[in-house]
């Protein structure tokens, strides 16, 4: 039990670093704009799946790293990142029973959430970019959340995560 | 209580100095994964150099040597001008003119925030006495400034980041300005210049070395437009800058000389620690 148990924590870690590595990968500046935020996605799942691991504290970190690897302020994506983890600890239960086109709703309100935390803390230090275009990661996180959830789900069972 | 250390932390960040080590420390974890992401970019361009075919290096050669030969007489002609400025100085009892230190650098190909120009750049502290502020330039004109140097990377702000201005004049006649970044790629804006000033479309605009962070004299941008509105307080001046912002794959980092001024009291000397 204790084997799998570390097992499963390596496992998690990996796709965390794998979400970090597409959110800093080049792209075109259009599609820059409509990136996903993998990260928080990563997050959301994780926090749905195995709350007992993935919590608050971690989203703390993951969204520290998040903020060195886009230079963004310190502390900006960390703050947003612990909200979204906080609120999906609360609706887990709820979120695992809904149907995957009302979680992917769900999970865009939550990003939307994260995005809008970023749009204040940057409109406080005087750089807001304007509401709209922030909202754009919302949208496609939103449209790729089915993706993710299903991907993530079968790597959990197949190698146990727990 | 994390939200009350996300706030500090911020604060911190934001105001001062101090969490320059935390954010050096968290780099040195990315960097292995911003530099294994890059690596398919640099393999296009390694395959791209690889499998360029005889003629086109060769094409490439020929180009390359004639520029070499215009480039060696006009540096014949810069020396003696050089030589003649630096006697001519002695004469006045002016300061001397020093040569700067470079330093080339490789950029990464990662992507920051999509609302700010920034790149990441593979030299850092490890490699040499980088500090913030240093500038940064190709080989057309001046790119931009570091922002954050961390153990083996460092983040720089390009001269188009809407938080960047430029302390510039206009080549021809000594015109002032500072050019501000407009965050959208290739254009900069200069601010409060009334509506008469005497700036042209075409205006080379060179780095004025007031402000402290850039050396003076280094090509920056070239005036796009001028729009003389009589119904608005100043004009509306944009430019283009020269630097490739988005192509160029190495950069220099430049070390200002620090004693280009009298009497070896240098002004400047507080904006090596101190210039975000």
């Amino acid at each position: 039990m204790n084997l799998t148990h570390h097992h499963g924590g390596w496992l998690i870690v990996f796709t965390f670093v794998l979400a970090l590595a597409l959110s800093i990968i080049p792209l075109p500046h259009i599609l820059e704009l409509l990136r996903p935020e993998w990260m928080a996605l990563v997050l959301i799942y994780w926090c749905m799946a195995v709350p007992s691991r993935v919590g608050v504290t971690i989203g703390w970190l993951v969204g520290l790293l998040q903020d060195v690897s886009r230079d963004a302020l310190l502390g900006q994506y960390a703050l947003a990142f612990a909200l979204v983890a906080f609120l999906t600890l609360h609706l887990h239960q709820r979120l695992r029973v809904f149907p995957i086109w009302q979680q992917a709703l769900s999970v865009g309100v939550l990003i939307m959430l994260e995005c809008l935390v970023v749009l204040w803390i940057k409109g406080l230090t005087g750089q807001s970019p304007g509401f709209w275009k922030i909202m754009l990661p919302a949208v496609t996180s939103l449209l790729f959340w089915p993706l993710i959830y299903l991907l993530l789900r079968h790597v959990r069972r197949t190698y146990n995560v727990s | 209580m994390l939200a009350l250390l996300s706030v500090t932390l911020m604060t911190l960040d934001h105001r001062s100095d101090y969490v320059r080590h935390v954010r050096a420390g968290i780099a040195v974890i990315v960097y292995p994964l911003q530099y294994l992401v890059s690596v398919p970019a640099n393999f296009l361009d390694w395959t791209e150099d690889t499998l360029a075919s005889r003629e086109s290096l060769q094409d490439q050669n020929a180009d390359l040597r004639r520029e070499n030969q215009a480039l060696r007489s006009q540096l014949h002609k810069l020396t003696f001008i050089e030589a003649e400025n630096r006697h001519l100085r002695e004469l006045l009892q002016s300061s001397k003119r020093i040569g700067e230190r470079v330093l080339i650098a490789e950029l990464l190909s990662v992507d920051l925030d999509p609302y700010r120009r920034q790149v990441v750049i593979n030299k850092g502290e490890q490699d040499d006495l980088l500090y913030r502020g240093q500038p940064l330039v190709d080989a057309y004109g001046v790119m931009g400034k570091l922002v954050h140097v961390n153990p083996f990377s460092s983040t720089a702000m390009l001269i188009t980041d809407p938080n960047h201005a430029l302390p510039v004049q206009v080549n021809r006649n000594g015109l002032r300005a500072v050019a501000v970044g407009t965050g959208s790629e290739g254009l900069l804006e200069l601010q409060h210049l009334p509506n008469n000033a005497d700036i042209e479309v075409g205006d080379l605009l060179v780095t004025s070395g007031l402000g402290c962070v850039f050396p003076a004299g280094y090509p920056a941008a070239r005036v796009l437009e001028v729009d003389t509105n009589p119904s608005l307080p100043f004009a509306r001046v944009t430019a283009e800058p020269l630097a490739n912002l988005d192509r160029s794959r190495e950069v220099l980092l430049v070390w200002p000389s620090t004693e280009n001024l009298p009497g070896g009291t240098n002004p400047c000397s507080f904006a090596v620690e101190e210039t975000p």
